[in-house]
């Protein structure tokens, strides 16, 4: 089966040409691989009893009580090993590296999650690692660098431009076109050039596989609405892509920062313009001459000036909802969530939390909704801790 | 015959000397005195990057130059003007990411860079798939797509690229970003002799060219040697520009000793 480069006008390869090579070896190796029942084996049982799956799909009682709205079930991402849905993409990646012989993994990283999964997942495979990261992250997720770093990998600060994801991705990919002949990319979201945008959103769609089949299980029924956050997309398109072909609607949440108007932002699909960054063609916040925008979150998951480019293509489509909820509504919310359901959130997934509180009144009581949990908030909490004053 | 393969036809020396400096570096007034010591120090061509906020193809040197004229203002406009300024004395490429071009809108930017009397542009991300209509547009606005091949481009890859090509072919030395460095590859010749197996097409190495010595070991192959960040190291370390000017012409005179 081929694998999709482009989804309408979005997607491709634009690279330099040094690993454009690279990217057909990968597009093979995942196209012979992909149906392949060893291959598949191994990856389930990797998901059963290294990341331990399936993760749940939990009604949340108290939210539904609390906000009046539908019943809410939550996906319980937060739950799989290193406490994101990011490792189910990592040990897939890392099983296909491993698989073509690759000697060494690089990978970048934003709230840090990314790199922790993936330095779990090239140890769980003995291969050695380098995760690059903005200075300015390393700042707020120090938790996560400890992490990477006692999981044996290297962590390479990039003091570049916007000193975040952005950067780290630059520097990724120029570590890639010098290195390409040994080093495998592990690509943290559904972005980048082809095959990379398909690949993650094939490992992820684990996500929404359990998830309809649980809520089938539960409601007897479809659900009335799904809701993810959106920053790269990862989560979500792992959620949306088993109810692409039904009539489920469909709501991606991006970050409205300090607010859409303040320019301080991450809603790359509402504000942004069509260009390319890293390698593919997507909505980017970018000025008129495209010189890409720095974004702006409290939560560094989406903090990010793109967006991946299938979600370009399922806005334009109208297949999928995207909006946006801002800091302030996503902090109340990860505060919210842990007194109501005892769930700390990770600062990206109380965006789709903040969400649902806000539009809860415009569902019936037999409305019946699942929220993504992508992940917990043991990595916020300092953050969180200094925005709410609990600590300085 | 564009006049890019015009130049490289012509030539009485064994390769051209294609020194590259970033648009608006450091600012755009001292960038002219870095053109002009780029003329009168030898050269035939001269490359000019337009500053863009991800450059993904070079290494930090360029990167530092790069953001340097940002900071400064200086957009793709500007680096059409200083462009139109220095055409008519000598043939001018520009590289540029493809993300300046498609937001300025392609046919308005390439239209634009005839205009200004641009002879061939290089979109470092834009690999041959990608820009077949990108390469229609140039053909009908007379600028040359000037297309990069790399040690790691399969023959076949290379025979798709030279299929397109015209003015030169961009052979990148080593799989890597753009930067000096202490030494060539020692397959750089088996690599070129691969590309120059499948095209007639006029063939300039760089990326890490940074040397005399560099640059009479890649003439004794290739038909361009194009150097960059080892001239953006020049500017960035003279206290004033007339210093810098002298530089580049003293380093650029001594490579077009070996290339004569």
């Amino acid at each position: 089966m081929t694998i999709q480069a482009r989804f309408g006008p979005y997607g491709g390869r634009y690279v330099p040409e040094t690993v454009i090579p690279a990217l057909d070896e990968l597009t093979a190796a995942y196209e012979r691989l992909k149906d392949e029942a060893g291959f598949q084996a191994e990856l389930q049982s990797l998901l059963k009893d290294f990341v331990g799956r399936p993760t749940p799909l939990y009604f949340a009682a108290r939210l539904t009580e609390k906000l009046g709205g539908p019943r809410i079930y939550l996906k319980r991402e937060d739950l799989c090993h290193t406490g994101a849905h990011k490792i189910n993409n990592t040990v897939g990646q890392l099983l296909l590296a491993a698989e073509m012989g690759k000697k060494r993994i690089i990978a970048e990283t934003g709230a840090g999650q990314h790199g922790v999964a993936t330095a779990t997942a090239a140890a769980l495979f003995g291969i050695p690692c380098a995760i690059y990261m903005g200075v300015k992250d390393i700042a707020r997720q120090e938790l996560n660098v400890v992490r990477m770093k006692l999981l044996g990998a290297e962590v390479i600060p990039v003091s570049s431009g916007s000193q975040s994801l952005k950067d780290a991705m630059n520097d990724a990919i120029r570590d890639w076109v010098t290195n390409v002949e040994n080093t495998y990319y592990v690509i943290g979201s559904v972005a980048g050039p082809a095959p990379y945008p398909a690949l993650v959103r094939d490992f992820q769609s684990v996500i929404g596989c359990e998830a309809r089949a649980q809520f089938m299980e539960a409601e007897g029924k479809l659900p009335s609405e799904l809701i993810a956050c959106v920053g790269g997309g990862s989560n979500a398109m792992g959620l949306f892509a088993a109810f692409l072909d039904d009539d489920v609607p469909m709501v991606g949440v991006e970050a409205a920062g300090e607010g859409l108007d303040s320019g301080k932002h991450g809603a790359s699909i509402e504000r942004g313009h069509r260009g390319v960054l890293h390698g593919s063609m997507s909505y980017v916040l970018q000025d008129a001459y495209g010189q890409i925008l720095e974004a702006h979150s409290i939560s560094a998951g989406l903090d990010y000036p793109g967006v991946g480019p299938e979600h370009s293509w399922l806005h334009d489509e109208g297949r999928v909802r995207y909006d946006s909820v801002t800091d302030a509504e996503a902090l109340a919310c990860f505060t919210m969530l842990s007194e109501t359901e005892g769930i700390i959130p990770a600062l990206e997934s109380s965006h789709a939390i903040a969400w649902i509180t806000k539009h809860a009144g415009d569902y019936g009581k037999d409305d019946a909704v699942i929220i993504n949990l992508s992940g917990r908030g043991d990595k916020d909490v300092h953050q969180a801790a200094r925005a709410l004053g609990i600590m300085e | 015959m564009s006049r890019l393969e015009e130049i490289f036809r012509e030539r009485s020396k064994k390769a051209l000397l294609m020194p590259y400096t970033t648009g608006g570096y450091p600012t755009m007034h001292e960038c002219r005195h870095v053109l002009e010591a780029f003329i009168s120090g030898g050269a035939d061509m001269i490359e000019m990057g337009v500053p863009f906020s991800d450059p993904l193809a070079d290494g930090p040197v360029v990167q530092a130059s790069t953001q340097q004229a940002l900071e400064q203002g200086v957009t793709p406009d500007d680096v059409l003007q200083l462009a139109s300024e220095f055409s008519a004395r000598i043939p001018v490429v520009l590289m540029v990411y493809y993300n300046c071009v498609f937001a300025y809108g392609q046919d308005r930017f390439i239209e634009a860079a005839a205009a200004a009397g641009v002879d061939g542009l290089i979109v470092p991300d834009l690999p041959v798939d990608e820009g077949t209509e990108f390469i229609d547009i140039c053909r009908k606005s007379g600028v040359d797509p000037i297309l990069l091949v790399a040690p790691t481009s399969p023959d076949e890859r290379i025979e798709l690229i030279a299929k397109s090509a015209s003015g030169f072919i961009y052979c990148v030395s080593v799989a890597g970003v753009t930067g000096a460095r202490t030494s060539l590859s020692d397959q750089l010749p088996a690599f070129i002799a691969r590309v120059r197996k499948r095209t007639d097409v006029p063939l300039a190495i760089g990326f890490g060219v940074s040397t005399p010595e560099h640059a009479a070991e890649v003439a004794k192959y290739a038909d361009g040697v194009i150097i960059g960040s080892r001239l953006i190291n020049l500017v960035g370390e003279a206290p004033d520009i007339d210093t810098a000017g002298r530089a580049i012409r003293t380093f650029l005179n001594e490579v077009n000793e070996v290339l004569k």
